[in-house]
């Protein structure tokens, strides 16, 4: 039985089609979910995916995290289902206060679209486990609200609980405290992060890497990560 | 009709991209009177009928729950405006 990995698309989603795309590719099947659905459909895993939601009106993430189907999402997170946001995605997640703190426009106010390097701070999530603990890796980023904020004791209590699962090395690019890039939940089971993993899961489209122009595929590591949580979990 | 006034504003110890950049933008132009400024957002809930203590109640929790988000902002204002 192969595993089902959903993908939520909302109004102003523009990155589900690649979050299935990149599911195929790491063996899972994808399943197109509906915001406005109440029915998560027996996948094994979800994806937030990357977007515009509602335009970005109101906060970015927010007017989508009131979504029906965020309802399922949320059980299905507290029940322990791997549950990836991406970018939108992520901000939908700390909206929906299953991931601590906040996202805002970039400190130096532009649209940042490059490919990032970044450290895995946690391998041992539902999303991270594939990847070495400290490994580099570069996927790319792309939007204008990444600014990752929190008060200074959710920030010393996410750190202290290693709730940080990945970091931005060289330059940060949006102002985010700590140079936090993505967020994991005490449980391990819900990831989210700015970079998009999904846009480096085939060889051809990735970012640059030494080896070949558009050859980088450190993407594939979520997806597989998390076909292996759900296939221990079924054993 | 009876209208619900709510002010929102980014957190004081947070920093404001939008409101930083029109500060730098009123100095260039030689307005140096200002020394800060900070954007936020107000929202104006339309109520049918009367505004009694049941319907601010509820005003009071979307302006916590939804209007704004308490990790990043304040509501610093409701008021009734007739």
């Amino acid at each position: 039985m192969t595993i089902r990995i959903g993908v939520i698309t909302f109004p102003g989603s523009l990155d589900d089609r690649d979050a299935q795309r990149a599911i195929r590719i790491a063996g899972a099947t994808p399943v197109a979910l509906w915001h406005g659905s109440h029915d998560l459909e027996g996948v094994d895993a979800l994806v937030l995916p990357g977007g515009f939601s509602y335009g970005d009106y109101l906060r970015s993430g927010a007017i989508a995290a009131l979504s029906p189907i965020m309802a399922e999402v949320k059980d299905a997170a507290a029940a322990g289902m791997p549950v990836l946001g991406i970018c939108n995605g992520f901000q939908m997640l700390v909206e929906a206060h299953l991931l601590p703190g906040g996202l805002i426009r970039n400190a130096n106010q532009q649209f940042i679209r490059r490919d990032q390097r970044l450290r895995v701070e946690n391998a041992a999530t539902a999303w991270t486990s594939e990847f070495a603990q400290g490994q580099e890796i570069v996927i790319p980023l792309k939007n204008g609200e990444g600014g990752y904020i929190a008060d200074a004791a959710s920030l010393a209590r996410i750190e202290g609980e290693g709730l940080v699962a990945f970091r931005y090395l060289g330059v940060n690019p949006n102002g985010s405290l700590n140079d936090i890039a993505g967020l994991t939940n005490e449980r391990g089971n819900v990831v989210g992060l700015m970079p998009h993993p999904e846009h480096a899961t085939e060889p051809g489209f990735g970012p640059d890497t030494a080896a070949a122009m558009r050859s980088g595929v450190d993407g594939q590591s979520f997806f597989a990560s998390a076909i292996a949580a759900v296939a221990a979990v079924a054993a | 009709m009876p209208t619900i006034v709510v002010d929102v504003m980014p957190k004081a110890e947070l920093l404001d991209p939008q409101g930083k950049a029109v500060a730098g933008a009123l100095a260039r132009i030689g307005e140096s009177a200002f020394s800060a400024v900070r954007i936020g957002k107000r929202f104006e809930l339309t109520v049918d009928g009367e505004v009694d203590d049941t319907v601010l109640a509820q005003a009071r929790t979307i302006a916590d729950e939804v209007l704004s988000n308490s990790v990043i902002e304040d509501v610093v204002g409701i008021e009734v405006v007739e």
